[in-house]
């Protein structure tokens, strides 16, 4: 598309008035001004610009619904049971409404991670001014907002064009939500292209969030080197005066880090996180600390460690309040969408507030002034400190002998655990004295505390287990690397050329959040296995932790074992939740930087590219939230496939390709225009795996692309074949979909393969230059 | 016996699992079917019954009955070291993603399964399976031969115990030991 269609886009867009208005100009202004690089087919898309491509993808990956509900309540028409084709009162079935349900999950995340951005960027504005320049690497990131760039067509300079932009996701997503309302759309495959246009505002709102961030606040910019922070509940230093910051968003926890260095007491202190915010807290301080991801904060607050709790935004324990005042922690809410009904204190005195709070007044305040949170929770600490003397809500074991001779052996805890751990049999032995069962619930116990809900003798059983653990909670001494932000220009122009060709095997990002089946070692156990494989190993938000959390037999942890550059066997934490689009960014940024591929609005190309030609693989292990729902979909509608533990079946949507189907596998040769076969490379976009060892065998086999070159096929079918032999003791069964000539067959099992090849009928085929998109074959033009 | 979800808030509405009350009905069940399929997950290496872990009952079952196995996870290795070899393996939601297929010819090509039973994944996972099939394969019989009671399959047995389970599973092998196939 010529630039003039973009004129004329950009004119029909001035006609709407208000908001829109400004954004369409403020455009106009970047288009002009700013960036030379041809305009793409697809600016700012709206909800259905893309639906072509998302219909392409959706047809290769078809949806398997599971219904985690048989029923629909979502109007006063229902409740309608929807069972087996059943249409409810205004004729949605099962089909439309579980994809209806994924569709509001998407928004339900994207919005929460606008919002964030939103309130992040207002934030940033009245303190720096809207010119302020955006800076995420210097030199090394030109492209430096890669995905906002691609969707948009618009390259931001400074923290006013963030606000321009984040206009347009927040009309996309209102487009996105209003789609679910009884009687709009209509057909799963729309609802999926909806949430597929959700999951890419999310990734705007994520990458811009986390820009202005790294711009303003002195975060690592794009550094390989970032500095390694001390993690675990056993590296506070409990004597002293401990500030526990729960959530995502890093604003209130500045005002803290700042007043405490303002009045030098940084060394007389601790400021500790606990999720996303603590990976975001030591971007800004290096001498925060990370207790851990999600499902500590049960532990962390019932330890009775944190003298005051400070709760923010997005995945807090809903009741951290309820356990907090158990401990007598004060509580200090610090954002508007998470207030726990507490008095808003914002324009009160300080003096007063600490005054309230450290008498225990009041349990909590709401403060949303980051600055007198930050004093407020400074004095607060330092008044409460030495009274609280660490109070624990931990029983003693002689207590939980006791107590656990009410049990009734009902069984309704282990019915109520998400993990189904056995835990009547622990309490039973816990009541003779023998505390072992308990303390081997530790490690898979998630900490979410529905077994003491279900229990009709209100035994704290979490409790018990915590106490049991306890030895090994305050031995947790760990590393996490800081988020480093992007990946330089100069990375992705080293490693480009050797990924693209499949040299380098893949990319493997482990992200998301704790809800892990087993524990987090799993996570360690299969970053480390392809970091020593050598792929690029990505990390971030919950899983960076969980993949630091453990160490190899030297005593180091993955951080320290491996460089944290964007490089073959590198193990680079990119930082929190919202830095999860430097990973997409990357990809992105392969397509442009060392494929040139133009990436201004040019949406579908750089899916099919990426979708193509980049192996990368997404590993959310322990994925619970609708935000996590949200960052796949982001990579699904770039063609990035996304793997899931046991519970993300939950999600209740699979996108599953179909290996027995030839037909599904052709592409276009972008050299010839004809039709290839190119096997099921990649042939998942979403999937649930069921163990560690399964995860492991997916990820090598998903890395797999159409465009391998016979030499980087070869190193990747190694590992796959390999991964699967030795965790499933049998060779694959589908390596002759892989083989496509026969130099693609790795040396050492040259006569294994050969024999299933014939067993196959298999034939030899060729390397396309491949493409989904028929408008990119280039013959016609020639 | 009691018959609700072994996971508390895993709930059915209209349509919920005929619980199995006595293990011959599985025999029965499995004997009418023309092409029977056995879904079998990953716990069945993990959890023991009588000191044995649960695959070793499966096998003794899958041979007696001659049933086809379909391995889910990384557990094929788990049959074919103690000499069974499934007649397939895959991940749970590729066999499920077929299942809901009419289309699909079965793991050997020659028609799709009548009868598709579970046993050994994750509750949670096993249930959403059930529920999938439940709702896009409403012709499909599925049963589990779990000791928790998964009301979207078509039979299940109720919650039990692992001595109950170990019963079950090893009557319906009798039962196939016994009588011929
Ligand atoms: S939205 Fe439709 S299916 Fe849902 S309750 Fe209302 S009428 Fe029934
Ligand atoms: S707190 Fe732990 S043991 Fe209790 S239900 Fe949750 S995961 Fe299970
Ligand atoms: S729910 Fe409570 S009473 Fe029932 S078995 Fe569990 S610990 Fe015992």
């Amino acid at each position: 598309m010529t630039s003039k269609n973009v004129r004329v886009k950009i004119g029909e867009m001035k006609t709407n008035a208000g908001l829109i208005k400004n954004l369409e100009l403020s455009v106009g202004k970047v288009i002009t001004d700013n960036w030379d690089e041809p305009m793409g087919p697809t600016p700012m898309p709206h909800i259905s610009t893309l639906r072509d491509w998302d219909f392409r993808l959706l047809n290769k990956y078809k949806p398997f619904y599971m219904p985690d509900c048989d029923l629909c309540c979502l109007c006063t028409y229902g409740k309608c049971d929807l069972t087996a084709g059943k249409r409810g009162a205004c004729g949605l079935n099962i089909a439309d409404q579980s994809s209806r349900i994924v569709l509001i999950a998407c928004c339900i995340g994207a919005t929460t991670h606008n919002a964030h951005a939103r309130h992040v960027v207002d934030h940033l504005i009245e303190v720096y001014g809207r010119k302020f320049p955006l800076n995420v690497g210097g030199l090394n990131v030109k492209v430096e907002a890669p995905v906002t760039r691609l969707i948009t067509g618009v390259k931001p300079d400074t923290l006013g064009d963030l606000d321009d932009i984040l206009s347009y996701t927040e009309s996309q997503l209102t487009h996105c939500l209003s789609a679910a309302h009884t009687g709009q759309e209509a057909n799963n495959l729309d609802f999926e292209s909806k949430a597929f246009h959700a999951g890419r505002m999310d990734q705007i709102g994520m990458e811009i969030a986390d820009l202005c961030q790294i711009s303003t606040l002195g975060f690592p910019k794009a550094d390989p080197e970032a500095p390694l922070i001390q993690m675990g509940i056993g590296t506070v230093d409990t004597k002293k005066p401990v500030i526990m910051c729960i959530g995502h968003n890093v604003v209130p926890s500045v005002g803290i880090i700042d007043y405490m260095k303002e009045h030098k007491l940084d060394d007389k202190m601790e400021v500790v996180g606990l999720c996303c915010t603590a990976i975001d807290n030591t971007r800004y301080y290096e001498r925060a600390k990370i207790v851990g991801p999600i499902s500590w904060e049960l532990r962390f607050i019932r330890g009775g460690f944190a003298d005051v709790t400070v709760l923010d935004e997005q995945c807090v324990r809903t009741d951290c309040n309820i356990e907090a005042e158990r401990v007598k922690s004060p509580v200090i809410a610090a954002s508007e969408k998470n207030c726990l009904g507490y008095k808003d204190r914002t324009n009160d005195p300080v003096d007063q507030i600490v005054e309230d709070l450290a008498t225990y007044k009041v349990p909590g305040v709401l403060i949303l002034d980051p600055e007198k949170v930050g004093e407020v929770a400074v004095r607060v600490a330092q008044r409460v400190a030495p009274v609280r003397k660490k109070m624990s809500s931990l029983p003693e074991l002689d207590q939980i002998k006791e107590l656990a001779k009410k049990c009734r052996h009902c069984n309704l805890c282990q019915r109520s655990c998400p993990q189904d751990l056995s835990i009547e049999p622990a309490v039973r032995a816990a009541a003779e004295g023998d505390y072992s069962k308990l303390a081997d619930l530790y490690e898979a116990c998630i900490g979410c505390g529905r077994c003491e809900e279900a229990c009709p003798v209100k035994l704290e059983i979490h409790s018990f287990i915590l106490k049991v653990g306890e030895k090994k909670m305050i031995e947790e001494k760990n590393f996490c690397r800081s988020g480093r932000g992007a990946v330089q220009d100069t990375e992705i122009r080293s490693v480009g050329g050797p990924l693209v060709l499949g040299e380098i095997p893949g990319i493997v990002a482990l992200v998301g959040c704790a809800n892990y089946p087993n524990g987090g070692k799993d996570v360690y156990d299969i970053a480390r296995e392809f970091a020593l494989r050598r792929y690029i190993v990505v990390t971030s938000g919950c899983s960076a932790m969980s993949a630091g959390s453990y160490k190899n037999e030297d005593g180091k942890t993955l951080y320290e074992e491996f460089p944290g550059g964007f490089e073959a066997g590198g193990v680079l934490n990119v930082g929190s939740c919202v830095s999860n689009p430097h990973i997409a960014g990357a990809a992105i940024k392969v397509a442009s930087i060392f494929a040139k591929r133009n990436l201004r609005g040019n949406y579908e190309e750089i899916a099919d590219y990426i979708h193509n030609r980049v192996g990368a693989v997404g590993l959310a292990w322990g994925a619970y939230s609708q935000k996590a729902a949200s960052i796949a979909a982001g990579f699904w509608s770039l063609g990035v496939p996304v793997l899931v533990g046991p519970h993300g079946t939950k999600y209740r949507r699979m996108l599953l390709g179909r290996s027995d189907k030839p037909e599904n596998w052709e592409v276009l040769d972008a050299r010839t225009g004809e039709t290839v076969n190119v096997g099921p490379a990649p042939e998942h976009l979403f999937q649930s795996v069921e163990t560690p060892q399964e995860a492991m065998v997916q990820i090598a086999k998903l890395c797999l692309r159409p465009n391998d070159t016979w030499k980087g096929r070869m190193g990747k079918l190694t590992h796959y074949i390999d991964l699967h032999k030795r965790h499933y003791g049998v060779m694959p069964p589908d390596i002759h979909q892989f083989v496509r000539t026969p130099a693609d067959i790795p040396i050492t099992m040259k006569d294994e393969i050969t024999a299933v090849l014939k067993e196959h009928n298999w034939k030899e085929s060729i390397i396309p230059d491949p493409t989904m998109i028929p408008r990119l074959v280039r013959k016609a033009k020639e | 016996m009691s018959c609700e979800p072994w996971q508390c808030a895993e709930i059915a509405a209209t349509k919920k699992a005929n619980p199995i009350q006595k293990p011959e009905i599985v025999v029965a069940m499995i004997k009418k079917a023309s092409r029977p399929l056995l879904i079998v997950g990953s716990n069945v290496i993990t959890r023991q019954l009588e000191g044995k872990p649960v695959i070793d009952f499966i096998i003794d079952l899958a041979n007696a009955s001659k049933v086809q196995v379909l391995a889910t996870a990384h557990i094929v290795g788990e049959f074919v070291k103690r000499g069974y070899q499934p007649a397939g393996f895959m991940t749970a939601m590729d066999i499920g993603n077929r299942i809901v297929d009419p289309t699909w010819m079965g793991l050997d090509g020659k028609g799709h399964p009548d009868l598709v039973m579970f046993v050994g994944l994750p509750y949670y996972m096993e249930s959403l399976l059930l529920s999938g099939l439940k709702h896009f394969a409403p012709d499909l019989k599925t049963m589990t031969l779990d000791n928790t009671y998964h009301p979207h399959a078509s039979w299940s047995f109720p919650n039990a115990g692992s001595d109950v389970w170990a019963s079950n599973l090893k009557v319906i092998t009798s039962k196939f030991s016994e009588g011929g196939n």
